[in-house]
This record gives structure tokens, C-alpha cells and sequence, in this order.
């Protein structure tokens, strides 16, 4: 299951990345392995996501998301 | 003023460290330059309660020592550049207090760097409503730091602050946050040993960021190069590794110190407002309403002060010339000058208002939704989310507006954002479409409620836009990129606009404003009065000599004889042959050589154009006076056909000449300074002149 796949209000469990560029940016906003998500909103067209992250709110793409592994 | 000791705010954005340097500095602080690099420094000066002086710096805000934008790289070279005149004796860490744990990141970074730190836990009152409860005394003992509660908003804890920063150590004495050198203890040793470092967290930073960083010499960076190919260094990994090292630190640090409620689930007001303002249909009206109140407060609200600004001006000029002698220099000084300069003051009222918009969008946190509902839309013509602000910022001035796109992390996006945006209607533009509307198009309303002028400029208005993403896409498909693009963005809770911010940001973005247009319209203003009003060779006395004939001086009274004088040395002017000689070029434009003189003087900024038009038509009274100018240029004549010179078919020719051309010095050179080459801005006024040529071209042929 990948971060992209969940619906508005669902939540998952970073479990890891398939991409070494985009998980470093990722785990210093606080998208760490073990850390509990929950997507917020998607945007208007469809893209970008917002997730609930660490107690705030983080944007990113479709194609971000798709790079986080969920438990 | 001299400083006893120097302190530098750091902290991520949105955590009120700009409203915390502004509580501490008051209106006594100066924005300027880091050196080297156009980021910009806003320094400020605070007393602090032993009567000592403290220097604030107020670093960009970043959320790690990492860099991902240019901005961003400063944070590090000045914190770790032990020889930077900036180097802080003590930092300010400031953290919000209701979103710990990403911020104890950068503070866990700085701490390691071992400088003398202080941590300003801001947003307590916030922290406290929503029920998170932090045991400060235990938080500051596992830290090894000074922790001071504040409520930067409210001024709440402010003093303690200050008496905090005067009894701060020299040495840093806080606790390492992690072990450092397991990340990659070979590398470490050898590369402090090598430059002679004791800091080992300082050794990594450089193993990471030698290649940007300069303080290093080519041969330290081709040395730690060379170590890290030995000890096979793998930088992303390492820094996996350090920043899943530092949150586990974190989390056992929060797990003992800070107790959350269990209300993660109910819906916070945040929320509820972006349900409404992100939504699919409503959250579109929403933006576009705004924009389109934005545009008429830009109009409305800013008609009466700049009339005011214009009278005065007026009146200085009159004043000049009935106190002072008549002569070249009062000429200069009145008709040159002050007719230059008030072209300039008349937008300050316009620009102060645009920015009190954007900032209070800004602040509030509705730009980021705004980035978040058009980035999609964005992406497919080349462009990024966050390219929105700065071409909405382009509805007033482009300068400021390509300044802002720092915040665009990927080149490309960045780069075609900087390329397009002066396409966007900046405020110079209007009054040259407002004289040239109200020239041709008839003021009279259709279906009752639009008036057909305020059509015709609300027309050039998204024209603008719509030419600014063609152009755009084009790039897209020419411009390689170098780098993935990204947009991982933290969507900051909505708050209610600082209003004290909203002030400064009008004071500072209208006096910026003026002195870097300033400078260039008053040099234009010179060299355009000296050209207008010399010419080559005795070209002049023989104008005067022949005036001075009988057969006009007594025939024609003196009001028409001194126009007519006037405007045959104009046209024997430098000026006027300049124009004379661009004319076979702009003919197929529809333009003569008065607008060519416009044109040429309009190169260096737009705005230029009302004040070279009532100069070459030869205005009496007031130079700047709109209305006079419209009646002298509607009366203007051919002199071959004797048909008007300014048809429908000219005026639109002329207004889309200007919708394209990159008329503009100032942006000229923040592009330059921006992409620091000339290969960019070389390219814009390139493409931007073919454009505004063909375009031009084109409607003029279509509607003459």
C-alpha cells in the first residue's frame, strides 16, 4: 500500500521509501518510518495531497506520496 | 550603532520569527545584502536590560541545515563561518511550541554545531489552548539549554528573553544531541584533522556542503572531495541516517517532557476553513473574488492619494520655476527631475496597497492554499504551485515579484516563472493604457453595467496572463532540466494577519520601490531633458534665427510662436533624430517618431511614457498632467495626411508593444542579479522584444 493510495480520512504507517532523494527531504518534514499519517485533503484537480504528519499539515504531490510505503 | 553583542533568530518558517524580530527591534532595524548573495538581511538592534547593545540577525527561516533553496544556504555559512563578519556570538532557536517535533530538528542541527544557543519557545498560548503540556524545567535540563516561554505575538515573555540573551555563556553548554561521529567516523576524523576542525557535526556539514560553500578554497573542497571518495561517503544516505538519528532522540525527548491530548481527531477551525476555501468549486470563486476585489481596492483606494501626489507635485514644479532663475539647470532640475520623479511617487500609493494584500494573503496562510489549489493547473504549462505569488506579486512590479520566486526550489520552474513574469501587467503599464484607452475607446457602458474602458483594461489585464502562461509552455518544452522537480510544503494553520507586519511590509516594498526605480528615471529623465533640448551642430540658433523674422514674430502671437519653436527644436533635436531614425523600423507598427522617442525612453522603464509623451507634445503647464497630455495627443495630426495620428489601430498596436516589450531596467538587472548571468536576461529581452514587434505588427495591420 502506498501513501497515494489512501482516500481522504484514512490513515497509515510509514513503513519506507522507494526512492533515496525524496526520503531524505521527506523524513526531515517529519515523515519518518513508524509515524502515523492521515490524508487531510486532496486538492481541488486531484493533486497535490495534503497529509497530517507529525501534529501539522504537509502538501505534496501525487507522485511523492507514491514513493512512501505504508505498513 | 555599535553592537556589544551579536545574536542570530533561527527557526523554521511559520514559527513568528519575524514577528519576534520586529517585537525585539522595534522599527530600528535595515534590510540589506548578505554578502555576496542577494538574500536579503534584515538586521535590527535591541537594548537589553543591563544597558548593553544586541545586534539581531534574522536568518531565513529553513527546516534543517540542509539547504534546499538559495535562501536557505545562508543559515549554515553564516552560523558555521567562524571568519563571516556575521558570525553570531549566540542563536536563537525559535521553536513553535504547538509543532514540536519537526522543529526540534533544526534545533538538534544548530545545538551540534556547539555555538551558544537559547531556545525561544514561541506560541506557548496557543500550545496551552489546544492542551499540549510541556514540563519546561525538564525540557530545558535533558536539553542543557535556557528555554524561554514566549507569546511573540501577544509581546508575552518578551523581557525574559532579553535578560536571557544577556546572561548567555560564551560557550556553548548544551548537551550533544546525537552521536555524531557514527554517521561516518572515518571521514570525520580525517576531514577535521585535514582543515584543522574541532567540531565533528561542523566536519560533516562540510563533507555534505563543501562544493557550495564559500569560505572553503578549491583546494579544501578538491581535498574533502578526495576523502570522501575514500571513505566511500554516500551523502543522502548519511543524511537518512542522521536525521532518523535525531528524531528518535526527539521523541524520546518529547515522550519524557510534553504530553498531548488526544483530540488529533476532531476537526481543528483550520480544517473547516479549508473545506471551504480548497473546495472544487467554491475555493476557485473564492480566489478569483479576491483577486478581483485586490484589483478595484488597487484602483479605487489608490485614485484619491495619488491625485494628491500628482497636485504636488505640480505645485513643486510651478514653485521651482517662479522662485528660482530662469536657466538650463532650473529647467533640468524642474522639467527633467521633478517631472521624472513624480512619474515614480504617483505609484506609491498602488504598490503600498499590493503588498499590504499579498502580505496579509501571505500571512494568513492562504498563499500556500493558493499554491496548493493551481499546482496542478501550473505544472502543465512548465510552471510550479509556487509560482502563483510572484505572478499575482507581477500585477505590481516585477522586481519584487522575481525576488520572490527563491522560494521555487526546482531550477527550471524557477527559471521559466522569472522568464514570464514581467509578461504579467505590472502597475507601470497602467497609465500608459489608461491614457491610450481613454484616447480611443469610447466611455459608455454596454448591457448597462460594463463600461467599455475599464473592459478594455480588465482585457489587457488577462491578456497579460494568458500570453504569460503560452509562453510558459513554450519554455517548457525548451528548457532541459537538471533536477527533479518537488513540492513538499508544510499548509501553515490559518491565522489572522499581523497587522504590524502588513504596515512594514507596505513601508519597506513602496521605499524599496522608489529607490530602485528612482535611480534610473531620474538618470532618465537627465539624459532624455538633455537630448530633447539639444541638438547637433547650430541646428538651434538657426531655428531661433529664424523665428526671429519678421514675417513670424509679428504675425503670430507669442504663445503659438514659442509651441512652434519648441517643436521644431524637437524634432532637430537628438531626441528627434534618434526618432527620426528608428521611424522606417516602427512605421509597419503604426508609430512615428514621437512614439519613437517614447519607445526608446520607455527601455529604461515604462512609466516614462506619459512623461516623454507630454514632453514631446509639448504640453504647457504641468508635464504630467494626464489630461492634457490625452487632449494634445487626440489633437495630434499627421502632417502628411492630416488624418489623427493616434487611430484605434495605433493605440492598440502601442498598448500591445508595451504588453510584451521588456521596457524595464530594473528587471533587467534583478534577473541578472537573480540567475547571475547575462545569458538570462539577454534571452528576455530577446524573446520579449520579437514578441511585442510581431504582435504589434500583426494587430496593427489586422485593425487599421
Amino acid at each position: 500500500m502506498r501513501l497515494s493510495q489512501l482516500e481522504v480520512g484514512e490513515k497509515g504507517i510509514v513503513k519506507e521509501f522507494t526512492d533515496l532523494e525524496m526520503s531524505v527531504k521527506l523524513m526531515e518534514m517529519g515523515c519518518l518510518p513508524g509515524e502515523e499519517i492521515r490524508v487531510d485533503r486532496i486538492a481541488p484537480m486531484g493533486d497535490p495531497i495534503a497529509i497530517n504528519v507529525s501534529g501539522y499539515q504537509l502538501s505534496l504531490r501525487k507522485r511523492e506520496a507514491s514513493t512512501i510505503i505504508l505498513q | 550603532m555599535k553592537a556589544d553583542i551579536r545574536v542570530a533568530l533561527v527557526g523554521n518558517p511559520n514559527t513568528g520569527k519575524s514577528t519576534l524580530f520586529n517585537v525585539l527591534t522595534g522599527l530600528n532595524q535595515k534590510i540589506g545584502n548578505f554578502p555576496g548573495v542577494t538574500v536579503d538581511k534584515k538586521v535590527g538592534y535591541t537594548k537589553l536590560p543591563d544597558g548593553r547593545i544586541a545586534e539581531i540577525v534574522d536568518l531565513p527561516g529553513t527546516y534543517s541545515l540542509y539547504p534546499k533553496s538559495q535562501d536557505e544556504s545562508i543559515v549554515f555559512s553564516v552560523l558555521a563561518d567562524r571568519h563571516n563578519p556575521l558570525t553570531p556570538d549566540l542563536v536563537i532557536v525559535i521553536l513553535d511550541a504547538s509543532n514540536l517535533k519537526r522543529n526540534l530538528l533544526l534545533y538538534s542541527q544548530v545545538a551540534d554545531l556547539k555555538i551558544p544557543v537559547i531556545i525561544a519557545l514561541n506560541m506557548m498560548d496557543l500550545a496551552k489552548k489546544s492542551g499540549i503540556d510541556i514540563d519546561i524545567d525538564l525540557f530545558a535540563k535533558t536539553l542543557g539549554v535556557i528555554v524561554v516561554p514566549i507569546a511573540a505575538r501577544k509581546q508575552e515573555g518578551i523581557e525574559a528573553l532579553k535578560t536571557a540573551i544577556s546572561y548567555a555563556n560564551k560557550i556553548a553548554l548544551q548537551e550533544d544531541s546525537i552521536d555524531v561521529k557514527s554517521i561516518a567516523p572515518q571521514l570525520i576524523e580525517s576531514i577535521s584533522k585535514e582543515l584543522n576542525i574541532d567540531n565533528p557535526y561542523f566536519a560533516l556539514q562540510l563533507a555534505h556542503q563543501h562544493e557550495t560553500l564559500k569560505f572553503l578554497t578549491a583546494e579544501q573542497s578538491a581535498r574533502i572531495e578526495a576523502l570522501e571518495k575514500e571513505h566511500s561517503f554516500h551523502s543522502q544516505k548519511a543524511q537518512g541516517s542522521e536525521t532518523i538519528a535525531r528524531y528518535s532522540a526527539i521523541n524520546e525527548l518529547l515522550y519524557d517532557t510534553v504530553k498531548v491530548p488526544d483530540t488529533a481527531q476532531d476537526e481543528t477551525l483550520s480544517n473547516k476553513i479549508d473545506k471551504l476555501l480548497t473546495h472544487k468549486v467554491f475555493g476557485f470563486i473564492i480566489f478569483f473574488a479576491i483577486l478581483m476585489f485586490m484589483f478595484q481596492a488597487i484602483f479605487s483606494w489608490a485614485a484619491y492619494p495619488m491625485a494628491l501626489i500628482d497636485t504636488a507635485f505640480v505645485w513643486l514644479q510651478n514653485t521651482l520655476h517662479k522662485t528660482l532663475p530662469v536657466g538650463p539647470l532650473v529647467n533640468l532640475l524642474a522639467d527633467g527631475i521633478v517631472a521624472g520623479l513624480s512619474g515614480v511617487m504617483v505609484f506609491i500609493p498602488q504598490i503600498a496597497i499590493l503588498f499590504a494584500f499579498i502580505s496579509i494573503l501571505e500571512d494568513t496562510g492562504y498563499m500556500s492554499r493558493v499554491t496548493f489549489m493551481m499546482d496542478k493547473l501550473m505544472r502543465k504549462v512548465g510552471l510550479n504551485g509556487k509560482s502563483v505569488v510572484p505572478l499575482i506579486g507581477g500585477f505590481a512590479c516585477a522586481v519584487p515579484s522575481i525576488m520572490s520566486t527563491r522560494t521555487i526550489e526546482n531550477w527550471k520552474d524557477r527559471m521559466i516563472t522569472i522568464m514570464v513574469t514581467p509578461l504579467v501587467t505590472c502597475s507601470a503599464r497602467l497609465p500608459v493604457y489608461t491614457l491610450l484607452i481613454a484616447l480611443v475607446v469610447p466611455n459608455k457602458n454596454i448591457w448597462w453595467v460594463f463600461n467599455l474602458q475599464g473592459l478594455a483594461l480588465a482585457g489587457m489585464y488577462v491578456f497579460s496572463l494568458v500570453s504569460a502562461v503560452i509562453v510558459a509552455w513554450v519554455f517548457k518544452l525548451i528548457l532541459k532540466s537538471r533536477e527533479r522537480g518537488y513540492f513538499i510544503m508544510e499548509l501553515p494553520v490559518y491565522r489572522m494577519p499581523r497587522w504590524s507586519n502588513v504596515a512594514y511590509s507596505m513601508y519597506e516594498r513602496s521605499k524599496s520601490f522608489v529607490v530602485q526605480a528612482g535611480k534610473v528615471i531620474i538618470a532618465v529623465s537627465i539624459i532624455l531633458w538633455v537630448m530633447a533640448s539639444y541638438g547637433p551642430g547650430d541646428r538651434f540658433e538657426k531655428i531661433d534665427a529664424k523665428y526671429k523674422q519678421p514675417q513670424y514674430s509679428h504675425n503670430i502671437n507669442t504663445d503659438q510662436l514659442s509651441r512652434d519653436i519648441a517643436t521644431e527644436k524637437l524634432e532637430n533635436s537628438y531626441a528627434g533624430q534618434l526618432g527620426h531614425f528608428i521611424e522606417p523600423a516602427i512605421r509597419p507598427l503604426g508609430f512615428d517618431w514621437k512614439i519613437g522617442i517614447a519607445l526608446i525612453t520607455s527601455f529604461a522603464a515604462r512609466e516614462v511614457f506619459v512623461g516623454t509623451m507630454a514632453t514631446i507634445y509639448s504640453v504647457n503647464g504641468s508635464a504630467d498632467n494626464i489630461q492634457s497630455v490625452q487632449e494634445k495627443m487626440h489633437q495630434a495630426k499627421n502632417t502628411q495626411t492630416g488624418q489623427p495620428v493616434f487611430t484605434f489601430a495605433v493605440a492598440f498596436s502601442l498598448m500591445m508593444f508595451y504588453a510584451f516589450a521588456m521596457q524595464c531596467a530594473s528587471t533587467v538587472a534583478v534577473v541578472y542579479r537573480e540567475t547571475k548571468s547575462w545569458h538570462w536576461p539577454a534571452i528576455q529581452f530577446a524573446y520579449m522584444t520579437v514578441l511585442a514587434y510581431v504582435v504589434s505588427f500583426v494587430v496593427y495591420q489586422l485593425l487599421k
